[in-house]
């Protein structure tokens, strides 16, 4: 499993939400709330990629510690006490996504993703009906040069997660995050073209995983995109079989 | 001293249109200008976007008429692809197509025009409106609400959505037709056609009460343009693109889409962001032409079908082949609706309307396209280029109101001196100056305020820019 540390058949106790739980010592409290039916939100998280800590949406309290801690990357101890939903913690996650719509160009109506977006749901699970931040509106490239598939940089949130399937699940290492802050972006190879890219195996693994309208099909139009994901648990599943 | 007087429109939405009257030393009408002040810019921000997001982004340029951007933009992308899409899609386009038009006639003719039909055009304001009308002429105003929702109900059952469906892609279309959506269609059928057939009775008992207007509302020779099906009938979806002069007699066809810069010019006045397109060999300004149902109806020999057929016999008898007024775009459009519920149920009755093969798929195979289609107001024209990864360099798009720009500065000069006296203002003389306009059905959102009537506000200015009066209405 892709945890920051390795999981032991030891097993501790602690509280989420005032419920008793209990997980084997190495779990993450992202995983063992969800075990438990607790909904702790994610963007960049995904079950069998190693945990990036990037979105910041799945920040917890913990109790006796002033610091959120991101529940992804936290691993349970005996005796904690964790709280995941408050109204602080609410505030942050809206404004967190109110940031990424705010940072690039989201238009969902005309987004070929429309209505089967990961971003996009998560503004409605969080209630934003609007953002309080100027827009950036920044200037950025459509990249539609794969004869497969196009990226759009005006829709990516930067979660990493197609950079990470293509190192770890296709073993491809295409993808990468070049610069910093508002300038990062996702570069293929030595930041060329997509369809210049000497390593790409056109596997089409990080659009499935891509949450939003940045990683795309060519050739679909406004709402036709729908991702597939259930290939990752899937590789996950065999892959450990083999181990 | 001279004196203008400036009609402001302020509107609901988007869409902002003002009308300005230059009065002379003697009070007397000497100029009048139809000004569009809204800037929408859709040429520039579809730059770096990829071909097959261009219908879904250019059915945004209107809420009021967006299946006919997506018909021209849709058609200009399938002439990028240099593919013929399939049949089947080609009649539900149509079918779609020609429920925006029945949707949007009936609104431009019940809701907006017709209290200024039903009631006068000095009536009471206060009653002459589309709530005047549910008042005193129930079962008229029950009928274009109905009318209206036909078309709509056609558009959400095909598109999933009223109002901007994603469903008309390159190619084609998303998703074929069900059975029983074409049979919840079919079912309508009787009851829209009656409605249509209504209608065109009421009209009847009004049409010969405005001889002023019908003199006045830009009533004067210039040449009509439009699509025309091969073999001469009404068209709206496909065929050439036809001028005809002021008898009918034909000028100029289009069959290249490509061409079309030769035949059309875009002049652009200071006043008003609303290009004047003019037909080039005649230039500028004397290329002056109209689109729009009047023009369709003028080019076309016949409809077609037979209701349509039968009325546009009255019509010809009535005003002869080409009337010129402006005034009978409002007989066209309720024609309009009656052949578009008769040609939707043609389509509908098509053994392979079921048909699932409903998409070409195809990578882009020019770098240029141009589509064309006819709007309820008229042509439309979307041209795109685009570079070798499909993503959109330029485009160039002619509004079906712009070509109706010309025109429409004519008519309202021509109502102005007519019905327009420079030393008292009246709501009356107001209204003839908007509804010459409303005659053309401009695709503002001023023209279809739900009250049927524009919150307006009429200045006179003197030269010195004095306001010397002001008449108002909310
Ligand atoms: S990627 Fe998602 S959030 Fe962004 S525009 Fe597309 S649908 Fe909206
Ligand atoms: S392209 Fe998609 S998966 Fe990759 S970082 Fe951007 S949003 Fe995440």
């Amino acid at each position: 499993m892709n945890t920051p540390v390795d999981i032991t058949t030891e097993s501790i106790t602690l509280q989420i939400d005032d419920k008793d739980v209990s997980c084997r010592k190495g779990e993450t409290v992202l995983q063992v709330a969800r075990e438990n039916g607790i909904d702790i939100p994610t963007l960049c998280y995904m079950e069998g990629l190693t945990v990036w800590g990037g979105c910041r949406l799945c920040m917890v309290e913990i109790a006796g510690s002033p610091k959120l801690q991101a529940a992804c990357a936290t691993v349970c101890m005996e005796g904690m006490n964790i709280c995941t939903k408050s109204p602080r913690l609410e505030n942050y996650r809206r404004m967190i996504v109110e940031l990424l719509f705010a940072e690039r160009n989201h238009v969902c109506s005309v987004c070929v993703s429309n209505g089967h977006c990961e971003l996009q749901s998560m503004a409605v699970k969080l209630g934003i009906d609007h953002v309080r931040f100027a827009y950036r509106f920044p200037h950025l490239e459509v990249d539609n040069s794969h004869d497969r598939m196009r990226m759009d940089h005006n829709r990516c949130i930067l979660c990493s997660r197609c950079v990470r399937v293509c190192a770890e699940v296709e073993g491809a290492h295409t993808k990468d995050i070049k610069g910093r802050g508002v300038l990062a972006a996702i570069i293929h190879d030595l930041d060329q073209n997509w369809g210049e890219s000497s390593t790409c195996t056109s596997c089409g693994k990080c659009v499935n995983i891509c949450p939003t309208g940045a990683l795309t099909h060519r050739g679909t139009a406004v709402g036709e995109m729908t991702k597939k994901t259930t290939f990752l648990p899937y590789l996950t599943l065999m892959r450990e079989a083999q181990l | 001293m001279n004196k203008t007087i400036t009609i402001e429109g302020v509107t609901r939405i988007e869409g902002h249109a003002r009308i300005t009257i230059q009065l002379d030393d003697q009070g007397k009408v000497c100029d009048a200008q139809f000004h569009v002040t809204q800037f929408r810019g859709f040429e520039k921000f579809v730059q770096g976007r990829p071909l097959t997001e261009m219908p879904g982004i250019m059915a945004r340029i209107c809420g009021i008429c967006p299946v006919s951007h997506l018909m021209a933009s849709a058609k200009a992308c399938d002439d990028l692809l240099a593919v013929d899409i399939p049949p089947t899609a080609n009649k539900l386009r149509r079918i779609m197509n020609l429920a925006q038009i029945v949707q949007s006639h009936a609104l431009s003719f019940f809701h907006l025009s017709s209290p200024d039909l039903l009631f006068g055009m000095d009536g009471d304001p206060a009653s002459r409106n589309i709530f005047g009308l549910i008042r005193d002429h129930p079962e008229f105003a029950r009928d274009g609400i109905l009318l209206r929702k036909f078309g709509q109900d056609i558009i959400s059952l095909l598109g999933e959505k009223k109002i901007h469906p994603a469903w008309v892609v390159p190619g084609g279309v998303n998703a074929p037709l069900t059975a029983q959506h074409r049979d919840l269609i079919l079912a309508e059928i009787p009851a829209a056609l009656s409605r249509a057939a209504r209608a065109l009775e009421y009209f009847h008992t009004v049409r010969d009460r405005y001889p002023a207007e019908v003199d006045a509302f830009a009533n004067f020779p210039t040449l009509f343009a439009g699509l025309i099906s091969p073999a001469g009938l009404i068209e709206h979806y496909d065929g050439a693109l036809r001028f005809v002069d002021e008898n009918a007699a034909p000028v100029a066809d289009l069959t290249d889409p490509h061409q079309y810069q030769s035949m059309i010019g875009e002049a652009v006045e200071k006043h008003s962001y609303l290009k004047s397109p003019y037909f080039r060999p005649r230039g500028y300004p004397e290329g002056i032409y109209r689109v729009g149902p009047l023009a369709r109806i003028i080019l076309a020999e016949r409809c077609g079908t037979p209701r349509a057929d039968a009325e546009l016999g009255i019509f010809r008898t009535r005003l002869g082949r080409s009337p010129q007024s402006s005034f009978h775009y409002h007989w066209a459009r309720l024609i309009e609706i009656l052949y578009g519920i008769e040609m939707i149920q043609r389509l509908l009755e098509y053994p392979d309307i079921l048909n699932t093969h409903v998409r070409s798929r195809a990578r882009p195979n020019r770098l240029e396209g141009v589509g064309i289609s006819e709007a309820p107001r008229g042509t439309l024209i979307h041209h795109y280029r685009i570079d070798e990864n499909a993503r959109m360099v330029w485009a160039n798009l002619i509004i079906a109101t712009g070509n109706n720009n010309l025109a429409m500065n004519r008519g309202v000069l021509q109502v102005a001196q007519r019905f327009v006296d420079g030393t008292h203002l009246e709501e009356g003389m107001l209204n003839r100056v908007e509804a010459v306009i409303r005659c053309f059905d401009p695709c503002l959102s001023c023209s279809t305020h739900a009250l049927g009537q524009m919150p307006l506000c009429i200045e006179l200015i003197n030269s010195t820019g004095e306001l010397c009066d002001v008449l108002q209405r909310d």
